[in-house]
């Protein structure tokens, strides 16, 4: 037996026929299709994980395996499916790309889209047990609502201005109040914003030429104003003036957009041949949602809404009774993506801002050569 | 750039790593005029890519070094309008306000 339409260039695998609808173009055997396009979990080993095919990779069965903008318009989808405005939280599916570009794009919004933080501490007076500098490293994390656009790098021996630095201060003293005492906990919010710049100008050199009112028209603060800095006793106080600068990721985590930036597969369960009776019980049992009984027969439900299971299926198709009926298997180039921000900016910005960051990166080298 | 052919070429790429090699050489490796392509980098602390790109004679590597670059940048360039399109059309059917 043999199909004529796809296998009219191709060879034959051990005459097995594939019955397969009728595309325009030549496809793969199955087979081969599938280490193309999944990867096969296994119990201990993923099979088929790499994805960097070469254009002529089957050119021996007459199929181009090239890239071109046209077939990547078509194969490419994005999709949105959670967009969490409170937890600065996005989730969307991108289909189409390779894992070098998500990859890429994941890398570029842990480490180089730049954000504002506390990069220097000057301390006039801290008499509480925590050690300046250890304090000066939990300011320097503390995330702050503004966007980095509005200034200028600070680098090497620039001198400190209106335009790459902000000033903040935090003057907090701890007292007894009759049995109460107040101020034992210095929180984000006391931090306050100094918009005419460095009130110790002589010692951190830092001067204003003009008021930082008229680039942040609504002010600046701490993302979230409950962060714990320090805990004072009765009599004990600090009083500091942090600067912040604009920064990447790669030099410091403090200067990371988001909390975290990952993707992963998407994961299909593929029943390999028709489970009925007793075993497709049993497998409802063992797999309990993800796997329903329809008919006397097993089924598949969305494997995207039993995460907890996927593992499962990944045991069971090792296991000798389940091994020729079940396969977990994930696509490689479906990704599911998600971007969590620390709340400086929405994750849909920072993606945006990652993108013009690839496209400049190629557009800088395309000068050169 | 260290050549002694047109088709046979050796980049060195300062201040980038593999955010921008890999998928460059993803593209080249889908180019069928590149017969080969691969990139090094010979030291972590140095920010450097070295970018191997020998081609079969119908492109000049240089040429199949900015196709490439291209490729990515229009690969971006929709990944962004499309994302900027859904964020908008995910909005509007959930009905909620988001500030910029």
């Amino acid at each position: 037996m043999t199909d004529e339409s796809a296998g009219k260039r191709r060879k034959k695998q051990d005459g097995k026929a594939t019955a397969q609808p009728a595309r325009e173009e030549p496809s793969l055997p199955p087979h081969l299709e599938l280490q193309r396009t999944h990867v096969v979990a296994g119990a201990d080993i993923n099979a088929n994980t790499m994805s960097a095919d070469a254009a002529n990779m089957f050119m021996a069965l007459g199929i181009d395996n090239s890239w071109s903008y046209e077939k990547f318009l078509k194969g490419f989808q994005l999709r949105i499916n959670k967009m969490d405005k409170e937890n600065a939280t996005l989730e969307f599916d991108i289909i189409g790309i390779d894992a070098s570009i998500a990859n890429a794009l994941r890398r570029i919004l842990i480490s180089e889209v730049p954000t504002m933080a506390i990069e220097h501490v000057f301390f006039v007076n801290n008499t509480s047990i925590i050690a300046d500098e250890m304090l000066a490293h939990r300011l320097g994390l503390v995330p702050l609502q503004v966007d980095p656009n509005l200034f200028e790098w600070k680098q090497g021996e620039d001198v400190a201005s209106e335009r790459n630095t902000i000033v903040m201060g935090l003057n907090i003293a701890c007292r007894r109040e009759g049995t109460k005492m107040i101020n034992t906990d210095v929180l984000s919010s006391e931090l306050k914003w100094l918009p005419e710049g460095s009130e110790l100008p002589d010692e951190t050199l830092c001067r204003f030429v003009s008021s930082q009112a008229e680039i942040l028209p609504n002010g600046m603060a701490p993302t979230v104003d409950n962060i714990l800095l320090a805990r004072l006793r009765p009599g004990q106080c600090i009083h500091l003036e942090a600067h912040c600068i604009k920064g990447q990721g790669r030099e410091h985590a403090k200067w990371s957009p988001v909390a975290t930036a990952w993707y992963r597969l998407n994961p299909e369960v593929v029943l390999l041949q028709e489970v009925g009776g007793d075993a497709a019980e049993d497998l409802a049992a063992e797999l309990p949602g993800l796997i329903v009984v329809q008919d006397g027969k097993a089924c598949v439900t969305d494997p995207r809404a039993h995460d907890i299971l996927l593992e499962k299926v990944r045991r069971l198709s090792s296991e000798e009774r389940w091994a020729p009926y079940i396969q977990l298997r994930k696509r490689k180039d479906h990704f599911i993506f998600t971007v969590e921000s620390t709340g400086i900016l929405p994750p849909e910005v920072l993606l945006q801002r990652a993108l013009d960051i690839m496209i400049h990166k190629c557009q800088e080298l395309l000068k050169d050569v | 750039m260290v050549s002694r052919n047109d088709y046979a070429v050796t980049f060195s790429v300062k201040d980038e790593d593999h955010t921008l090699a890999n998928p460059v050489r993803f593209m080249l490796n889908k180019n069928p005029h590149v017969s080969f392509t691969g990139y090094s980098i010979t030291h972590p602390a140095e920010k450097v890519v070295n970018f191997r790109i020998q081609t079969t004679g119908e492109m000049t590597s240089v040429d199949a070094f900015r196709q490439s670059l291209n490729g990515v940048t229009d690969v971006c360039k929709h990944i962004k309008a499309q994302l900027a399109a859904e964020c908008t059309s995910f909005q509007a059917s959930a009905g909620t306000s988001m500030e910029a």
